[in-house]
């Protein structure tokens, strides 16, 4: 405040008002390099720091709008809705640890799965919503991912999903855990019919989902930088108590160590998918 | 205290050790204490029951991690004939934590898979605690797919804290050959029964737990994050695991109740360890009694309803 501003009394100071100026949210800090950036320009970069390069998280709509065709897209499953067979009760109830995060994300559960096109090509992407309960996998979210797979099958056309989870949803418990074997399973029947799959694994892509239908991509594709694997970082140095080697369980370390096909950015996903499975998809695009 | 005894069986552990006292006294005591013997020894059972009557999962949880519990080659030993164990995943290692070979149980042909734990600080280390790196899950994919070629039913004995977090076990892959191996039982085209012998810790032990059966042993504890770890991450503190015990439903009562088990096998009065003999004769049973329904089946209809059965599990509503 100037000494000018002081002089005037308070009725007619503006206090704040320069600051309010400014709505909430406008410019973003990026995580990679700290630089500050315009929130709108990060939005037209696909949420790539323009800097950097950092690949910031985005959520499962917007990852499904950024990645298929305008025109002609269709979700699948959408009315399914969790249950709380365990009565499931921590410091809060399952049930409204869920009502929280249905409100939050205006989602019904961490997965969204939709039918479309890819340039034209038509096909079935799924994407994980890490917002909803850090993107756990439970009833729901297996079975969704089926029901898409199963489209995939019965049309023949690629299935794509985008993980981005902490693993399997601790309050259904077992019925978590099946969520793996569930979706492994019908990953077996595309690759019996020879129906591609590719695994897009993004930042994080830990536990049960990793460990299940992530790793299982016919093709497996990372983001740059995204943080995969199985036990969390954590977990890990208290195990084996020794600092972890830098860049531990990254996309490029998943890479050099064979885990996947490719790490391909943001704004290159749909022209590489596009022309990987237009490739492995030649034999349905000729019948 | 006595280490064989867990903390809430401290009043048949006072117990056993007065009959202990008593029968050292011998024969050379003046009084008759043979009647004394017996009566305590039938209070101890009695006790023994009412406590096991009335186990809460974490007490369960307890025994399942007992570290006297039979494992899998302790059952082994007592149920197949002719074993050969097999090794390797003929690409890296021979993974101790998990053990397998071809054998015979009562003159039928099999594969076996199990998780290995160890009982001393030498063993154990060896056996990893019971902790598979990828190349165990890879050899026991390979088992997998040697007793498919040979027409072996695959049984897999469950008893593991979980897959190994490490820094190598994360370099060779450990999502992948856990994801591989739940692909891979889902299309095996021979019967595959899984018994959780002890603690089934969840994707590492879902690993080799894809089946036709599912089979759990009473005191077995199956679940997706062990109690430490679902307490440590949800009440933030690793000394609620009892309350992440109870809301977890890790209890093989429990999972048969909600349908994701098809049966429980009994343990002798106190647990497996009280009594390995007699735990080896029923498991021995309940594996017969699975192979003999499976065996009756065309392999088409098996891996259907297998496939179907995986299918199944979940719930959710639809509006």
């Amino acid at each position: 405040m100037s000494w000018f501003d002081k002089l005037l009394p308070s009725v007619i100071r503006t206090e704040g008002s320069a600051k309010k100026a400014v709505p909430e949210g406008l410019w973003n800090k990026c995580p990679g390099c700290g630089a500050i950036l315009y929130r709108a320009e990060m939005e037209r970069n696909m949420d790539v720091c323009p800097k950097c390069g950092h690949h910031n998280r985005i959520g499962a709509r917007r990852r499904l709008e950024l990645f298929l065709d305008k025109e002609s897209r269709e979700e699948i499953a959408a009315d399914l809705q969790a249950e709380d067979p365990l009565k499931f009760k921590d410091s809060k109830k399952y049930k409204d640890r869920l009502t929280a995060a249905q409100k939050a994300t205006e989602e019904k559960d961490a997965l969204i799965v939709m039918r479309g096109k890819l340039k034209g090509m038509d096909l079935v992407a799924a994407a994980f919503e890490f917002r909803f309960m850090g993107g756990s996998m439970g009833s729901v979210v297996g079975e969704r991912f089926v029901r898409g797979a199963n489209i995939a099958l019965e049309k023949r056309i690629p299935y794509v999903c985008f993980s981005a989870s902490g693993g399997a949803r601790m309050q259904e418990s077992l019925f978590s855990l099946f969520q793996m074997a569930k979706t492994s399973a019908v990953l077996k029947r595309m690759a019996d019919k020879g129906v591609p799959f590719i695994s897009v694994m993004t930042d994080p892509t830990m536990g049960g989902v990793s460990a299940s239908l992530a790793m299982l991509g016919d093709v497996n594709v990372a983001e740059p930088g995204a943080l995969i694997g199985f036990a969390g970082p954590r977990v890990i140095e208290q195990t084996v108590r020794e600092k972890l080697p830098e860049g531990f369980q990254r996309s490029e370390f998943l890479l050099e160590h064979g885990a996947i096909d490719m790490i391909v950015p943001r704004e290159q996903m749909r022209e590489r998918l596009h022309n990987v499975l237009g490739i492995l998809n030649h034999a349905a695009a000729c019948s | 205290m006595d280490l064989n005894f867990l903390e809430f069986e401290q009043p048949i552990a006072e117990l056993e050790a007065k009959i202990g006292e008593l029968r050292l006294l011998g024969d050379d005591a003046e009084i008759n204490i043979q009647e004394e013997i017996e009566r305590l020894e039938e209070k101890s059972r009695k006790l023994t029951e009412s406590l096991f009557s009335a186990l809460n999962p974490w007490q369960t949880s307890q025994l399942a991690r007992h570290p006297l519990r039979p494992y899998t080659l302790d059952y082994i030993e007592r149920i197949v004939d002719d074993f050969e164990g097999l090794h390797g995943d003929r690409a890296f290692a021979d993974d101790q934590s998990i053990v397998s070979g071809i054998g015979r149980i009562d003159g039928r042909v099999v594969m076996i898979i199990g998780h290995q734990k160890g009982r001393d600080t030498k063993e154990k280390l060896k056996r990893n605690f019971g902790m598979p790196r990828p190349e165990g899950y890879r050899k026991a994919l390979r088992m997998m797919e040697t007793a498919e070629r040979f027409k072996l039913p695959v049984l897999t004995f469950i008893d593991t804290p979980g897959a190994y977090p490490g820094i190598d076990a994360e370099e060779r892959g450990q999502s992948e050959a856990i994801a591989r191996n739940l692909r891979e039982m889902a299309g095996l085209r021979t019967p595959i029964v899984a018994t959780v012998i002890g603690e089934g810790g969840s994707g590492g032990a879902l690993a080799i737990g894809v089946a036709d059966k599912l089979m759990m042993l009473q005191y077995a504890t199956y679940s997706v994050i062990s109690p430490e770890g679902c307490a440590s991450i949800l009440w933030k503190s690793a000394e609620k695991a009892p309350q992440a015990a109870e809301a977890m439903a890790i209890t093989s009562d429990k999972l048969k109740e909600l349908g994701l088990i098809d049966g429980i096998v009994p343990e002798p009065l106190g647990g497996a360890h009280r009594d390995p003999d007699a735990m080896a004769a029923n498991l021995k049973q309940s594996l017969i009694k699975s192979l003999d329904q499976l065996q009756g089946k065309s392999q088409d209809e098996l891996l259907e309803s297998r496939y179907q059965r995986l299918m199944s599990y979940g719930v959710f509503s639809e509006a």
